[in-house]
């Protein structure tokens, strides 16, 4: 057995200042079981009073090895996996995956799937921000908006068991198209959101927006300016929060974001406060967007017909031979995808979720890369940490968004 | 494949002899492992802000090139991706760090290190980032075997314990 190496000063003697080893200055470990770190972020920090001089992030210990389980599945089977990625964003990692296959072996979807893929991404999209509102309004000493947003979120999950089976781990975005069809139900569910929950969004800006003290904790904290942002790879609501408008749905739009009418929002500060406001205005956002899709929902079926990548539907199992023999390659050996590689990114509620993926002709991806928004946000967390109190670092956390099954996949 | 990249992709073929190639309307180019850092200050020079992914992938058995170090860019203000791929060979694989020019390699390059043993020169921070400190071997490797875990019963539970790499008090 191997001993077990400890890490001590000297392996962090290039990363803290030169007065925490003359015992200047206080290393304090602030997690991973801290709850504003949101999840099992540790976090090592150096203190001079109540100042941060230093931090120094410690990731890892969420690490599922999920690319490396990607490899010895088959193209549909690795799918179920996606889900464990980002827990917050569920639908949305499996559409950035689907969409990877799907490019990959050059693969047409319906439109009726387009447009239900994105009001569940949309409406995971705000189920996503509604956690973040609620856990770093938490984080700010704001008890109540936690559990509205989660009433809300259940809503919305609600939803995603209504048409999946699963309220978080759906898997319900498949190449080729959907699982299946969404249920009678569905309209009628989502139409019901659309109603109730602009009048909940005011609620809740009534609370927040123009509160003194949300202000206080919040405006001119954690700055980042767009070069910075663009530098470290920050993505999503962060960039936007800095006055970089980009936004991959607009920019370079997939599953059909370019038949819609929405805006993205924007804000120059870069601060806690104005990352707060780009998220608020991205649900309002968002609504936009599942009510077009939702009003022009077009008819028709929900998978693609090529066989050879897409199982057929099960009534015709027993009537054609053809179709038995499809069912029965797909589930025991998988398709054979051309070889080559493949880059495809989708905007998740963190920013750019790219799923760069490699076959080398055979059934199994040869190489699953995962480019998680979060990984590269948190990055820029020591620079937006130098000199703040530790209370604002509490707050920087939280607006940052992250998710550490994104960050250590 | 996108028209604005041509140009782009022309003068980088012709001053780092890099070959292009395309796939599915994206272009890809291969860079010699000694001009890396030479082809992204270029990239970087020609408008493209953002270094989207980095990763590699191993082909062992196959030794020269073993691996393939991806570099993935995507320019903001002009609205392109590129991607660079750079082969390596299988033996004390090293390249040097592109982290001063693109802040956020600093941790990609640590979790290549980690995941690969790619050694990146110039770098500097290079430690274990999502494994322990401690871990022997680089598990996205080929040839490290996906591996699973002993299930412990009541039954064979001491015997296992003491081969099982954990912390004991």
């Amino acid at each position: 057995m191997p001993d077990i190496q400890e890490i001590t000063i000297d392996d962090l003697k290039h990363l803290v200042s030169e007065r925490a080893i003359q015992g200047e200055t206080v290393l304090l470990n602030m997690g991973p079981q801290h709850p504003s770190t949101h999840g099992v972020l540790r976090l090592l920090l150096e203190l001079d009073g109540e100042i941060v001089v230093n931090c120094i992030p410690d990731i890892g210990f969420l690490h599922t090895g999920i690319e490396k389980n990607m490899e010895a599945k088959t193209y549909q089977k690795a799918e179920v996996m996606t889900d464990r990625l980002d827990y917050l964003n569920t639908v949305g990692n499996n559409l950035a995956y689907t969409l990877a296959v799907e490019k990959l072996v050059d693969l047409d979807v319906p439109v009726r799937a387009q447009a239900i893929r994105v009001i569940l991404v949309e409406l995971q999209r705000i189920a996503s921000h509604l956690v973040w509102l609620g856990t770093s309004a938490l984080d700010l000493a704001a008890m109540s908006m936690f559990l509205y947003c989660f009433r809300e979120r259940e809503s919305i999950l609600d939803i995603f068991e209504l048409c999946s089976g699963q309220r978080m781990m759906t898997t319900y975005i498949r190449p080729g198209g959907l699982w299946r069809d969404v249920p009678v139900e569905f309209e009628k569910a989502v139409r019901h959101i659309l109603k109730t929950f602009p009048r909940r969004m005011d609620e809740y800006e009534a609370l927040l927006t123009r509160n003194p003290l949300m202000l206080d904790r919040t405006y001119s904290i954690g700055k980042l300016t767009g070069e910075e942002c663009l530098s470290f790879g920050v993505t999503g609501p962060m960039l936007r929060a800095s006055g970089i408008q980009w936004d991959l749905r607009k920019d370079r739009p997939y599953s059909g974001y370019d038949q819609y009418d929405f805006d993205v929002p924007t804000r120059t500060e870069g601060d806690v406060y104005a990352r707060y406001l780009v998220r608020i205005e991205e649900m309002r956002q968002s609504l936009r967007i599942v009510q077009q899709a939702l009003d022009k929902l077009p008819i028709g079926p929900v998978r693609s017909n090529n066989f050879k990548f897409v199982p057929p539907p099960r009534s015709e199992i027993g009537v054609s031979m053809e179709a038995l023999i499809h069912h029965f390659k797909l589930w025991t050996e998988g398709f054979n995808a051309p070889q080559g590689a493949v880059y495809s990114a989708v905007e998740s509620p963190r920013g750019e979720l790219g799923v760069y993926l490699e076959s080398d002709g055979g059934p199994k991806p040869y190489r699953v890369h995962w480019r998680t928004p979060s990984f590269d946000n948190l990055q820029s967390l020591p620079l937006m940490a130098k000199g703040v109190l530790v209370a604002d670092l509490i707050a920087i956390i939280g607006s940052v968004d992250i998710v550490l099954g994104d960050v250590d996949r | 494949m996108d028209k604005k990249l041509q140009p782009i992709l022309e003068k980088l073929e012709k001053e780092i002899g890099a070959t292009v190639s395309e796939y599915r309307g994206d272009a890809s180019l291969v860079v010699p492992a000694e001009k890396v850092v030479e082809a992204c200050q270029q990239v970087k020079g020609l408008g493209f802000e953002l270094l989207s992914a980095m990763t590699a992938v191993d082909y062992w058995p196959q030794e020269t090139p073993r691996f393939h170090v991806i570099y993935q860019f995507s320019s903001i203000s002009r609205n392109m991706v590129l991607t660079l791929r750079v082969p390596l060979a299988g033996v004390n694989p090293s390249l040097s760090t592109v982290s001063h020019l693109y802040r956020n390699a600093n941790w990609r390059e640590r979790e290549l290190w980690d995941m690969f043993g790619i050694k990146f020169n110039g770098h500097p921070d290079l430690r274990r980032i999502l494994m322990p400190a401690d871990w022997e071997g680089h598990p996205l490797r080929k040839d490290y075997p996906l591996g699973y875990e002993e299930p412990q019963f009541t039954f064979n539970f001491d015997e296992i314990n003491l081969r099982k790499p954990y912390a004991k008090e």
